[in-house]
């Protein structure tokens, strides 16, 4: 009987353990999320960040964590709260698309630049290496023997 | 006649064009300072966002300026995490009661603040005058505020009569409140 009683309240304690430690498992971190948020008094990312806004906001991300919330969900969270300038990823909007895509177009500009470019120095190269090279004197018979025989003697 | 190349007039067109954004993102993205200039050139101008309805810090209603039009307002833009808000919450809780005789009010409007901590600064720091949650800054900016704290002193007819950005003395009230309540 007393066995019975402890089969019982073990079966019941596996029962519930898992729902009531998911329910405050943390799934994330505030060293995952802190690079990824602003500190939006400072206008710098929360893990370099040294204010009292920033200590707030650090704690207000410990409680969701503690509340369970993924990194998604949190961050979901202090962008309704804040707007979306607390995250550090730039808007897919306004002025602050030119963060996108500046980037593409200076790098699109330098590759052309240099597709444009690169022929032309190869080829102002070619032709200075065709007019004016300076050319060493031809080697004498003698020379070029002794040559052939000292490079003979190297394992190449 | 000689034929230039087109490279060098790209690569200065694009580096004027980055130029031009930069100089258009530091523009766009500068302080505000309309108001104060106004202000300090002995105008009244027109109180901003004044139809913007802001939730209380519980979420229990919602409040606009508009809805304070024929009261003297002190517009009080605070957070919990602001130590000279701290400082001058009983200068302004003061000016509530002195307000309040005469049907004017202490709005407190919060900035960059987590709810949780304005309710606890509210009970903290005894405050009685009704905040504001500017949670996505609706209303802060229209008034040019960046740094905290910052009060505006509007007249019944919602224009500004004085502002002060940093942390108010009792002097600044006294004289505001008094230039408001005597332009009615």
């Amino acid at each position: 009987m007393r066995a019975l009683a402890i089969l019982l309240a073990l079966t019941g304690l596996l029962a519930l353990g898992p729902a009531a430690g998911m329910a405050a498992a943390p799934r994330t971190t505030l060293n995952d999320l802190e690079d990824e948020v602003m500190c939006d008094t400072c206008n710098v990312p929360l893990n370099i960040a040294v204010s009292a806004r920033a200590d707030q906001e650090r704690a207000q991300i410990r409680r969701l964590i503690a509340q369970g919330l993924t990194k998604q969900q949190i961050k979901d969270r202090l962008k309704a709260q804040y707007g979306p300038a607390i995250l550090a990823t730039p808007e897919h909007s306004g002025f602050s698309l030119a963060a996108w895509w500046v980037p593409v177009i200076v790098v699109a500009a330098l590759i052309g630049l240099l597709v444009a470019l690169l022929p032309r120095w190869r080829a102002r190269q070619r032709a200075e290496a065709r007019a004016g090279a300076p050319r060493g004197p031809d080697l004498s018979a003698a020379d070029a023997r002794r040559l052939d025989e000292d490079l003979a003697r190297y394992d190449l | 006649m000689v034929k230039r190349s087109a490279i060098p007039t790209a690569v200065v067109l694009l580096a004027a064009a980055l130029v031009g954004l930069l100089v258009y993102g530091v523009a766009t993205r500068g302080e505000d300072t309309s108001l104060d200039s106004a202000v300090k050139k002995g105008q009244r101008p027109a109180a901003p966002g004044t139809s913007i309805r802001l939730p209380s810090l519980d979420g229990s209603s919602q409040r606009s300026l508009a809805d304070l039009r024929g009261k003297v307002v002190v517009l009080n833009f605070w957070a919990s995490w602001c130590e000279p808000c701290a400082d001058e919450a009983p200068l302004l809780e003061s000016a509530q009661h002195q307000l309040a005789s005469t049907g004017g009010i202490v709005l407190g409007v919060t900035y960059k603040d987590d709810a949780v901590d304005s309710r606890a600064f509210v009970r903290r720091h005894k405050v009685t005058y009704p905040s504001l949650r500017d949670g996505k800054l609706q209303l802060a900016p229209k008034y040019g505020t960046d740094k905290l704290p910052e009060t505006f002193v509007l007249d019944r007819r919602g224009r500004v009569v004085a502002l002060s950005r940093g942390e108010v003395s009792k002097d600044f009230l006294q004289a505001a409140i008094q230039a408001a309540q005597a332009r009615a």
